[in-house]
């Protein structure tokens, strides 16, 4: 007898059981072309539900009208790990009773695998999907409307979700393989016009900087990778989504080429550069929870040794086996970073919410080397202050920050400092990068920030560690 | 001193753009993408350098893209040599 999951979205809400006050989940992998997050619910909405919990791997400016469904009680509590665009900026106003719980995307794939984070349906899109619901990031036919490459945060959400609907917008013949999601957690399987824009992955966060300043920080920023003590054969690396560290890349691979040094594996989300790395033989494998443009989303579709994981097994911290414990060095950008060396990469200087939590806690405690790579200022902006205005990444995980003006490293590591400046670096005391910011821009005005928590952010070993207040304009 | 419309600077990140005209008294009003940390800094600094160009009667429109002291005074001070005819490097 011939089965099929293939069902309208509405009767896809309906079989899934779906009550008032029940928990939705969806993944970010099409980031500012995602479709799915704002189709889903205004369908949800359309149907009369109330009360729901939003539990998103990312959010971003293209789901602004997430902001009428707030208003109208649809939508009553969020998780995600990033907030940016509209959404952001009204829910730093006040938009929402309930505090959105912010979590990195290890801190996510810990929570939902605990049960801490239960999610009673999971609404995920996929670029192929047949009628049973093996369904994949990858296109599979000529009709494939999309590709979005690693599924790796939907599938926390695929195995541990009381009820799985695909959503594609290529519906392939049995069997679709490699899968990435399995027929046997799929309950629904509904076919969509678009489940996301492919060509907006790259945007938001990432950018291919030409920038000069951003040049000097990526050479400064390969210098101390290669002279850390831990750039030598079999190394692995991560890199974050700031201009100068994907333009740090660059650098590091010339070094590698000069050095006849080969790294085992990259990490994280992928990007053309280091699957060009990988494609000249100087990566070994790629292990990518998130393809982070097209290029990185074609080559997970056709190479062996370019593998998939999940959120969990990218980076959480209570799973032994995950690969932020195998991490030599992360390169990680920052919006602030403090004396203590903790880092913001969530609120801005004005308060308002507007970026994401991402992996930046992971990579940073469970790394042997994670650099911090910011200017000095952006605009009248400082990067290195005081105090963070929201803490992300404690300092005791941040090894080594650069900037223009100097690098720093943390008290904790000593043989680093050591290292880098026998290698003739500028080496200079993280309160001094403060103090320069402050004697260019003066010292500014506290921020109008009001009594209501807007938002709480979680550790990655599910504790609180700030909170988030109000903007008052 | 008589004033004209003048205008100095551009809408570039880090950048400020100063718009003079005409006025009584001395009125600045800014839009700031950094209000809430250096608005105020950023007024009084308008302000200042203004009135020790002399200039003590003039509407100011500010639309600052997070420009420093320096940047700030330096397009504060050529809006008011456009709008005054004083040069005040060669004078």
């Amino acid at each position: 007898m011939r089965h099929t999951k293939v069902v309208t979205l509405e009767e896809a809400i309906r079989r899934s059981g779906l009550k008032d006050g029940m928990t939705i989940s969806f993944h970010h992998h099409f980031r500012g072309g995602d479709k799915v997050v704002n189709l889903v619910v205004a369908k949800l909405a359309e149907m009369g539900f109330k009360n729901l919990h939003l539990a998103a791997s990312s959010l971003s400016d293209v789901h602004a009208p997430l902001i009428e469904h707030i208003k109208n009680g649809v939508i009553t509590k969020i998780s995600t790990s990033g907030l940016r665009g509209e959404l952001a900026n009204e829910i730093s106003h006040g938009l929402m009773k309930e505090p959105v719980v912010f979590r990195s995307h290890g801190g996510r794939g810990s929570a939902i695998a605990s049960g801490e984070l239960h999610i009673d349906v999971a609404f995920l899109g996929a670029s192929s999907c047949d009628e049973l619901g093996n369904a994949s990031g990858c296109p599979r036919s000529e009709n494939a409307k999309s590709i979005c490459g690693s599924l790796g945060y939907a599938l926390p959400d695929a195995k541990y979700a009381d009820h799985v609907v695909i959503l594609t917008d290529d519906l392939v013949p049995y069997p679709n393989v490699p899968k990435s999601i399995s027929s046997c957690d799929v309950d629904s399987v509904v076919v969509v016009d678009s489940v996301g824009d492919s060509s907006k992955i790259s945007s938001g966060a990432i950018r291919d900087s030409k920038n000069p300043r951003d040049i000097l920080l990526a050479k400064q920023a390969a210098k101390v990778i290669i002279n850390s003590g831990y750039f030598k054969e079999g190394f692995s690396i991560q890199t974050g989504t700031g201009g100068a560290s994907l333009a740090a890349v660059k650098y590091i691979r010339e070094s590698m080429l000069e050095q006849g040094i080969h790294a085992s594996f990259a990490l994280g989300g992928i990007t053309a550069h280091m699957v060009k790395l990988h494609e000249e033989g100087l990566i070994g494998k790629l292990v990518d929870v998130q393809s982070f443009d097209k290029v990185a989303a074609e080559s997970i579709a056709k190479d062996q040794t370019h593998q998939e994981v999940s959120a969990v097994e990218y980076a959480s911290a209570d799973h032994i086996g995950s690969a932020v414990h195998a991490l030599d060095i992360v390169i990680l950008s920052a919006l602030e970073v403090d004396v203590d060396f903790n880092v913001n990469v969530l609120v801005g200087s004005d308060g308002i919410i507007r970026g994401a939590v991402g992996g930046h806690p992971d990579t940073a405690e469970d790394s042997a080397l994670s650099i911090i790579v910011c200017p000095l200022l952006r605009g009248r902006i400082p990067c290195v202050v005081p105090k963070v205005t929201t803490l992300i990444t404690p300092g005791a995980g941040v090894d080594v920050v650069v900037t223009e003006y100097g690098i720093a490293v943390n008290p904790g590591r000593p043989e680093i400092a050591e290292r880098l400046a026998a290698a003739g670096l500028k080496i200079v005391d993280i309160h001094d990068l403060a103090a320069k910011a402050r004697s260019i821009i003066g010292e500014p005005d506290a921020l109008p920030f009001g009594d209501k928590v807007v938002g709480i952010v979680m550790d990655r070993h599910g504790k609180v560690l700030d909170e988030i207040h109000n903007i008052v304009d | 001193m008589e004033i004209k419309n003048a205008v100095a600077g551009t809408l570039e990140s880090g950048d400020i753009m100063v718009q003079i005209a005409p006025g009584d008294g001395l009125q600045v009003e800014l839009q700031s993408s950094v209000a809430a940390q250096f608005g105020r800094q950023i007024k009084a600094l308008i302000t200042e350098t203004l009135t020790g160009l002399g200039i003590d009667n003039a509407y100011v429109k500010a639309t600052d893209k997070g420009a420093l002291d320096c940047t700030i005074r330096a397009r504060v001070t050529a809006a008011a040599v456009r709008a005054t005819g004083k040069d005040v490097w060669k004078d």
